[in-house]
């Protein structure tokens, strides 16, 4: 049977983990291939990288460090943040990364997924979503996701100016070639108060290929929810495993003890 | 001792070429080499075909290399030496892909390789993750590797083989997924073992000891 994955992700910049990470026996905390092992060892199932300033000067600093996680974790390793073109793809590919995620590029023109899928697979291409809650209903219950870029702080915008749908985009890169869809809702992300189960439900419910929830998580029964009232294939975490609040392994029982099933071993 | 990992221009051939570098240097398993050239495939004593990617567009890309897979079919079907495929590298090791068009493959190992159609619709493909092997016949590569044990699959085609015996290993996705093939000196494997953690690095060592 195939297991729900847990995904730490790591916030990079400057070829160093921001936000911090506080393991116990770590040699150095702000090293992302340090970190990186330390997950590998604790049973994480995937990890992902962030490239938050991504800018093309940081673009060899990405692919060095993708390089020598490749040496030292034989895990799967996803890289997003700042991925424009088919050749990024294929320089992180040839660096180590396993998928690539790209984000704002594809909300720009979602035609790069397909041009990426046709050349590398679906398998390895990723599509990162940031989306919030913009419309209720009379009770209060959400029934509009719409996407944001530049960190959740611009609305983002089809040619005539309209907000787009964040479950019409899903289904749209999903027709393009997307592998996986990276969800996150910029709405709780950072808060601790769970992650918008609604979006996640909605979009995951919308495509055949997995979704992995992100944003929001603050305790192991969110990582619970985000499956099953999410429909997530996947539960995506960065702060509450860097600052040791729990282990992958709590996480990992956690969630099998509430009937989900995970790779214990 | 020479190992070459064929350079085709698919997919994520660094961590293969990590990985298998790291077993070799553990078990003193002489060289890895990734290589384009049929005169290096020639000359080496293991081949592994990895690989990541659309079928058609991958056999394309083997067949664009002058004597490339003549070289590989020759040392692998005549002269018997062991041979991995991973993932896509497996295969093409099947009668024919289904994958966009109908592609003939090496036609090593009898079977078709048909889209993933798990009978829970709610199931996402690609099949993507960890999920727990189930050993259908034991292979010298396996040593140590049991039922129950996770290794990592991503893809959304899978090789159903005609011959029950030359089915290895298989998981569970609402229906069978065929995950290890094999007869001979050759093997190969739907799942990445170079991202299987253990399970993977034991697969990979084994394979570099293999004297079938």
């Amino acid at each position: 049977m195939l297991k729900t994955r847990i995904i730490p992700c790591l916030d990079v910049a400057d070829g160093r983990v921001v936000k911090g990470v506080n393991f116990v026996d770590l040699i150095d905390a702000g090293d992302p291939v340090e970190s990186a092992r330390a997950y590998d060892l604790a049973g994480a199932d995937e990890l992902c990288f962030l490239d938050i300033h991504a800018t093309h000067e940081n673009r060899g600093t990405m692919y060095d460090l993708a390089t020598r996680t490749a040496e030292q974790c034989f895990m799967p390793l996803t890289i997003g943040g700042g991925v424009r073109t088919t050749e990024d793809v294929r320089n992180l590919l040839l660096a180590g990364a396993d998928k690539v995620s790209f984000n704002s590029a594809a909300v720009a023109d979602p035609d790069v997924i397909a041009r990426a899928a046709d050349r590398f697979g679906s398998q390895c291409i990723v599509c990162a979503i940031d989306a919030k809650t913009t419309e209720w209903d009379a009770d209060g219950a959400p029934t509009k996701w719409t996407i944001f870029t530049h960190g959740g702080r611009k609305a983002a915008l089809d040619a005539d100016g309209t907000p787009i749908d964040a479950v019409e985009f899903a289904k749209l890169i999903e027709a393009k070639g997307a592998g996986e869809i990276l969800l996150t809702s910029m709405d709780r992300d950072g808060t601790r108060a769970g992650f918008n189960l609604a979006m996640t439900r909605t979009i995951a419910d919308a495509v055949k290929i997995p979704v992995i929830a992100s944003g929001g998580v603050g305790t192991l029964d969110h990582l619970v929810e985000g499956v099953t009232k999410g429909h997530a294939s996947a539960v995506l975490a960065a702060s509450i495993f860097h600052f040791g609040d729990y282990t992958i392994q709590e996480a990992k029982e956690y969630m099998a003890s509430q009937g989900i099933p995970m790779r214990l071993n | 001792m020479l190992t070459a990992l064929v350079d085709y221009d698919s997919g994520n051939l660094h961590s293969a070429h990590k990985a298998f570098e790291r077993m070799a240097n553990e078990r003193g398993a002489g060289t890895i080499v990734v290589t384009s050239e049929a005169d290096v495939v020639a000359k080496a004593d293991r081949i592994v075909l990895p690989g990541d990617g659309a079928f058609p567009a991958c056999k394309a890309h083997l067949f664009d290399r002058s004597g490339l897979f003549e070289a590989i079919e020759e040392a692998v079907t005549v002269k018997a030496r062991p041979f991995m495929g991973i993932c896509i590298g497996m295969q093409m090791m099947a009668t024919r892909g289904h994958e966009y068009t109908q592609t003939a493959g090496f036609d090593w190992i009898s079977g078709d390789v048909v889209k993933i159609a798990p009978s829970d619709a709610t199931l996402k493909v690609p099949h993507m993750g960890w999920n727990d092997l189930m050993i259908d016949h034991p292979h010298a590569v396996l040593d140590g590797v049991e039922t129950g044990d996770h290794a990592y699959f991503v893809h959304s085609y899978h090789f159903k083989v005609a011959k029950d015996t030359e089915r290895l290993a298989h998981v569970d996705y609402a229906g069978d997924i065929t995950a290890i093939v094999g007869r001979d000196t050759m093997i190969g494997f739907q799942f990445h073992p170079e991202k299987s953690q253990r399970a993977g690095l034991r697969i990979i060592s084994n394979f570099l000891g293999w004297a079938p």
